[in-house]
């Protein structure tokens, strides 16, 4: 359906919608520039977003699953999904009022003496998706770590190697399909949303891209075309992540 | 252990970071219900329940969030049965096009949401057009949130079916109980979704696949894509009962 609806075209005159199949949408989307740089700036966003929740599940994940006790752990795995059971627009819309002028992230960056205004710019976007997505990431990290058979760990120490040389030889190695598996969720999710970017930010994304023409411009071919790029891009991803490992860390 | 002292604090340091991250917006949320003031200031001049007094008297908001409640139960309860169903089908049979059954079922959620509310929102158009009795509204976001949840508790389903020991069934079989009992007393201790929460308590299996599905099951009830495209028609019943049900952080 999504793919039929892709090759109809909107008749310029009477706005309505014909049913007559051909590429014009896709050779719109090719030589338009505007679309190549909402991908683009579509693109550096998720991967932002994607490497930014990395870097805060990790740690995060590795405590819960090697440092924490026993009877913490449940506790801490409770709390890191807890904000998933919160309703995504209370969330989005708690990052609206923490970036917004005079709130509190302002108040922050006073107290340490920057002249930062995040504003509605592209990093409360980062922020808050960011924000929305790191329980999804730090889950499949955490069953990656926690599969991490410690007999192996026990070998590699048994062998001589110092606690460095295990994590970067022997963790890493068998973490990193976990890690890769919480990307897929981090970078889809980020690619497709578009109430985020609408909410807290004024910077146009794909998503946007795709409801406005869907919704207002009431283009639905080319909406649909449109939504190709994402689909494409989310099924590259797919294939190197299953290159990688990641389907079995699910 | 295997760790040193120092990758121990700036583990422990990072996973504190994460933790504030994930907590600090959700405790402001909070601290705005209570906030006297009608606009968002900082810092929030305290301290007032009248907010909820409001939302709760507000007989828009209860009828949305009353809908709300209604939308997920229906798909929940849709999602439960047709994936158990799906399950149970590959698990325990033999079909021409088994092995895609995961994959076509994978699809919605491992896309981008809005592909998925667009590709919906066009059918539903389509079938409208055709003469079904199917139009934008609650019964459309319902099907929406189904077509999520569906997968999460077929994933769930199927990977504790595996995991049932065929044995147990036989040998339940053997003492006479008849198919059905065999579900209830075999069957559902060992596949319920809903048995995770032992799982949380006592953390002697490897609970977390089911904690994810679970949870995702449960965070999908509420996502807005879906409902925003769909509820066109219902006198814009899906915007509204998205951001309200936590009474008053929204003056």
């Amino acid at each position: 359906m999504l793919l039929a609806s892709s090759l109809w075209r909107l008749n310029e005159l009477s706005g309505q919608v014909e049913h007559v199949a051909g590429l014009q949408n896709y050779r719109d989307i090719v030589t338009g520039p505007l679309y190549r740089i909402v991908t683009r700036r579509t693109l550096i966003l998720a991967a932002g977003v994607t490497i930014f929740d990395i870097a805060l599940a990790f740690p995060l994940a590795y405590y819960a699953a090697r440092i924490a006790s026993a009877r913490l752990r449940p506790l801490l795995l409770l709390l890191i999904v807890m904000p998933l059971w919160a309703n995504y627009l209370v969330k989005v819309f708690a990052w609206k009022t923490i970036v917004a002028g005079d709130g509190p992230a302002d108040a922050l960056f006073r107290v340490l003496g920057l002249h930062i205004q995040l504003g509605t710019s592209v990093w409360s976007v980062w922020l808050a998706l960011s924000y929305l997505w790191l329980p999804f990431v730090v889950l499949p990290v955490y069953a990656a770590f926690e599969r991490v058979p410690p007999s192996y760990l026990e070998a590699s120490s048994d062998l001589g190697a110092r606690s460095w040389m295990t994590f970067r030889r022997v963790t890493l190695p068998l973490v990193l399909p976990g890690v890769v598996a919480g990307s897929i969720f981090s970078f889809s999710l980020s690619l497709g949303d578009y109430l985020t970017p609408g909410l807290v930010g004024k910077t146009i994304f794909l998503g946007n891209l795709i409801d406005a023409l869907a919704g207002i411009a009431h283009n639905q071919p080319l909406a649909a075309a449109i939504a190709f790029i994402p689909m494409v891009i989310m099924a590259i991803y797919l294939l190197i992540a299953r290159a990688m490992g990641a389907f079995e860390a699910l | 252990m295997t760790e040193g002292r120092l990758a121990r604090v700036v583990i422990q340091a990072g996973a504190a970071l994460a933790m504030a991250f994930l907590y600090v917006p959700l405790l402001l949320v909070v601290l705005y219900a209570f906030s006297k003031s009608i606009g968002f200031s900082w810092p929030p001049s305290l301290f007032t329940t009248k907010w909820f007094a409001v939302a709760f008297r507000d007989p828009d908001l209860m009828t949305a969030l009353l809908n709300s409640l209604k939308a997920a139960v229906v798909a929940t309860a849709v999602a439960l049965v047709l994936g158990t169903l799906a399950a149970t089908a590959v698990h325990r049979y033999r079909f021409f096009g088994r092995e895609s059954v995961s994959f076509v079922l994978v699809l919605p959620i491992s896309l981008p949401g809005i592909v998925t509310a667009l590709a919906l929102s066009s059918a539903v158009d389509q079938a409208h057009a055709a003469g079904l009795p199917l139009s934008f509204g609650i019964v459309a976001i319902v099907l929406g949130h189904a077509t999520f949840c569906v997968v999460v508790v077929y994933n769930n389903v199927l990977a504790r079916m595996r995991r049932t020991p065929g044995s147990l069934v036989e040998a339940s079989l053997d003492l006479g109980a008849d198919p059905l009992q065999t579900l209830y007393l075999a069957g559902t201790t060992q596949t319920l979704p809903l048995w995770i929460f032992n799982h949380i308590r006592l953390p002697v299996d490897r609970p977390i696949v089911n904690v994810v599905a679970m949870l995702v099951l449960i965070a999908s009830i509420v996502p807005v894509w879906i409902a925003q495209r769909l509820a066109g028609g219902a006198e814009g019943e899906g915007v509204t009962a998205i951001g309200t049900p936590r009474g008053g952080a929204a003056p």
